[in-house]
């Protein structure tokens, strides 16, 4: 018989303090995102569970969105906060099917911040707008003690324009559509965890940071008829196909096997024992097409594109991987990030 | 990419499966003492090829989860205190100790960072002399030449202001403590390689011998484990008892010969505490007395800490093979990697997270 004890070691179901896990793209922030923020401000448009939201004005269906950027540190190999900063948001409005147009851009600035490094990432903003064929139409600029911010956080919100007829959205999603996505996945994470402090090895991973309106441009132009589209960021690519899976309801089935990874990212994964599958991307996104349409759409997006797998209607809201060896296991949302493992 | 592709082909992997299906009589229970290969095994779906025959236990091989829970204690005290950088593997960071894990510790103000290496740790503590930095020092055999030569270079560069706080423990011990107990059942030992690596495997041959068990000394991929599996095996079908090499490619019977003598220059062999099994003779490593002065324990004063572990968690019947994970009423209900009952659900090597994380039925994954 055990008795009670007061050092249970039951934890902390509900976290009394924010933790870096709350961010981390994983089951905690969805809990925080269901618990405290969604039934606050619910309604119809935020229920949709997408990258932003899609705005109806006399006929014209506009894309709004908004994210901010801590990353650390603020220049890493493949890209900057700056760069981020634009591409995070219009890839967010590309997820919806929509033609990004305008961004706004607030800096949160610490006090002692060199005015190098501000230029630096300005130059680099208005280098990724340019590429991206979005302007920067307003903004913001706040200043805080030194100590109290970590050098430099960004905001943008984003405006973007749907110009076709098609719903682009977890629930349009269905049963035999095909799985695809752009790339090669995990140099985000990799690039920036080989650049942080404490984790030095050596490295020529460089982030995948980039626009994605073009891809989806193509693939809407070549008259392919989208279902969903999720950009694969934190979290990595289990987190945005969890995601998805919860909000269509059906069981996605993907093969480890097809999943292309640099071997570089793969040998740095190994190394910490990190799964690729949960690492960011900055530049990647999957999409779901009728499988009649595959070979289409993996043209239109271009060189790089793989089909990964297939949805299914035999478990619901489930993600199932193929391992290399053939055996089918689940893939779940991680609680916060990935943890490098002991040995 | 080399050394990895060629260790997860499916077709050498199936024909290891079909070889090992052809070659067993009757029912055999093996356990593989160490977390990567717990996860290797439910990632790549290794124990779903093996025939019925042959039942495969995940013993105490995860460095986390043995961890005793007075120890994650002790890492929150210190952690806690003012002037303290407190250094630490990612993994060990979210396992709860009597009150919080050290996330919690660090949200509400404690200076915790994620190093990936101790000698990171003896680096931040050179560029912050006006700090105490203190390294969680866990793990088996694996990491302790690592955790040795950290404190070796303190000592040698004269850095006072870094110290560890040891929970390194043993193998072969915790082999011994599962094959002496009473009704055990396993009957053959897949080895750690990496363990082996360091160590050798000499230390195996006398408890091949005293209990009439094979070992085989097993790698990490998906071939490398159906091999160990069939090897061992081999060997109770042919009534054999013997230490075998399967992971040739890393392990020398010999071992490591520089790192054994770092880790028997800083370590002396003490008895350790281990979580869900209770203390072990002659279990663990801790500081000689020529080191002492780099022991956070006795530094920060927190040697006398106890603390008594949950009614609930079956981590140790899990640890000694007794029990599989979904053999715990609390499984995948009151108990998940969000809402840990023990440090097998917590640490991503642990059997209990494994198999939440791969191995969950269907209609049960919902979070």
């Amino acid at each position: 018989m055990s008795e009670f004890t007061f050092s249970c070691p039951i934890p902390i179901s509900d976290y009394p303090q924010v933790l870096l896990a709350h961010g981390g793209g994983g089951k905690l922030m969805h809990q925080l995102l269901d618990k405290l923020i969604a039934p606050t401000f619910a309604n119809p448009l935020s229920a949709e569970g997408h990258d932003g939201a899609i705005l109806s004005f006399n006929g014209t269906r506009l894309a709004f969105t908004t994210d901010s950027f801590v990353v650390k540190p603020l220049f890493f190999p493949g890209g900057d906060i700056g760069a981020l900063a634009v591409n995070g948001t219009v890839n967010d409005l590309a997820m919806c099917g929509a033609r990004p147009r305008y961004l706004s851009l607030s800096f949160i600035l610490e006090e002692g911040l060199p005015m190098e490094t501000l230029w630096r990432a300005i130059q680099s903003i208005h280098a990724a707008a340019q590429a991206a064929d979005v302007q920067i139409v307003t903004g913001d600029t706040k200043v805080v003690d030194r100590g109290k911010g970590d050098g430099m956080f960004i905001n943008t919100a984003g405006i973007g324009v749907v110009e076709h007829d098609l719903i682009i959205a977890p629930s349009k999603v269905r049963e035999g559509d095909a799985i695809l996505i752009n790339g090669d996945i995990g140099r985000h994470g990799m690039a920036i965890m080989a650049a942080r402090e404490g984790l030095t090895f050596e490295s020529a991973i460089e982030s995948d940071c980039a626009p994605l309106w073009a891809p989806i441009a193509r693939l809407i132009e070549a008259g392919v008829e989208v279902h969903c589209l999720r950009d694969m960021t934190r979290g990595g690519m289990a987190s945005s196909l969890v995601e998805i899976a919860k909000a269509c309801g059906l069981h996605l089935h993907i093969d480890e096997r097809r999943i292309p990874i640099r071997d570089d990212v793969r040998a740095a994964c190994e190394i910490l024992g990190l799964d690729p599958l949960y690492v960011a991307n900055e530049g990647r996104f999957v999409a779901f097409v009728p499988q009649a349409q595959a070979e289409r759409a993996l043209a239109a997006i271009g060189a790089g594109a793989v089909q990964i797998g297939a949805v299914r209607a035999d478990a619901k809201g489930k993600v199932t991987a193929q391992s290399s060896i053939g055996i089918s296991r689940i893939v779940d949302m991680l609680s916060g990030e990935q943890l490098p493992r002991i040995c | 990419m080399r050394y990895i592709d060629e260790y997860r082909d499916a077709a050498a992997v199936h024909k290891y499966a079909a070889l090992l299906a052809k070659l067993v009589t009757r029912p055999w229970t093996l356990m593989e003492v160490c977390g990567g290969q717990t996860h290797a095994i439910l990632r790549f779906g290794i124990d779903e090829l093996l025939p019925p025959q042959v039942t495969l236990l995940h013993g105490p091989g995860c460095p986390v989860c043995v961890t005793p829970l007075e120890l994650i204690d002790k890492a929150l005290a210190i952690a806690a205190q003012p002037n303290v950088i407190f250094t630490s593997f990612g993994d060990m960071l979210r396992v709860p100790g009597s009150h919080g894990d050290l996330l919690s510790c660090k949200a509400r103000g404690a200076d915790v960072r994620m190093v990936y290496s101790p000698l990171d740790a003896l680096k931040l503590a050179q560029a912050n002399p006006e700090k105490q930095v203190v390294f969680f020092a866990v793990g088996f055999e694996t990491t302790a030449p690592a955790n040795a030569m950290a404190v070796y270079q303190a000592a040698q560069l004269g850095v006072t202001n870094f110290s560890i706080l040891v929970s390194h423990v043993l193998v072969p011990p915790a082999i011994e403590a599962i094959l002496s107990a009473e009704g055990n059942r396993v009957q053959a030992f897949l080895a750690a390689g990496h363990v082996c690596a360091v160590m050798g495997y000499t230390e195996y041959e006398p408890l091949a011998q005293k209990y009439r068990v094979p070992f085989v000394v097993t790698g990490f991929e998906p071939l490398d484990i159906i091999q160990g599996v069939y090897m061992a095996v081999k060997q109770l079908e042919e009534g054999r008892a013997e230490v075998e090499n399967q992971y040739a490619r890393a392990v020398t019977r010999e071992g490591n010969l520089r790192a054994i003598e770092l880790i028997r220059e800083v370590f002396e062999v003490v008895p350790r505490k281990w979580r869900g099994i209770g203390e072990i003779p002659a279990s663990g490593l801790g500081l000689r007395s020529a080191y002492a002065a780099f022991d956070a324990e006795e530094r920060f004063g927190v040697a006398s800490y106890t603390a008594q572990e949950s009614g609930e968690c079956i981590s140790g019947l899990i640890l000694q093979g007794a029990k599989k994970p979904y053999q715990c009423a609390a499984f995948g209900t009151r108990c998940t990697p969000e809402h840990p009952l023990g440090a097998t659900m917590v640490s991503s090597e642990g059997a209990c997270a494994a198999y939440y994380r791969y191995r969950l039925p269907l209609e049960q994954a919902d979070s």
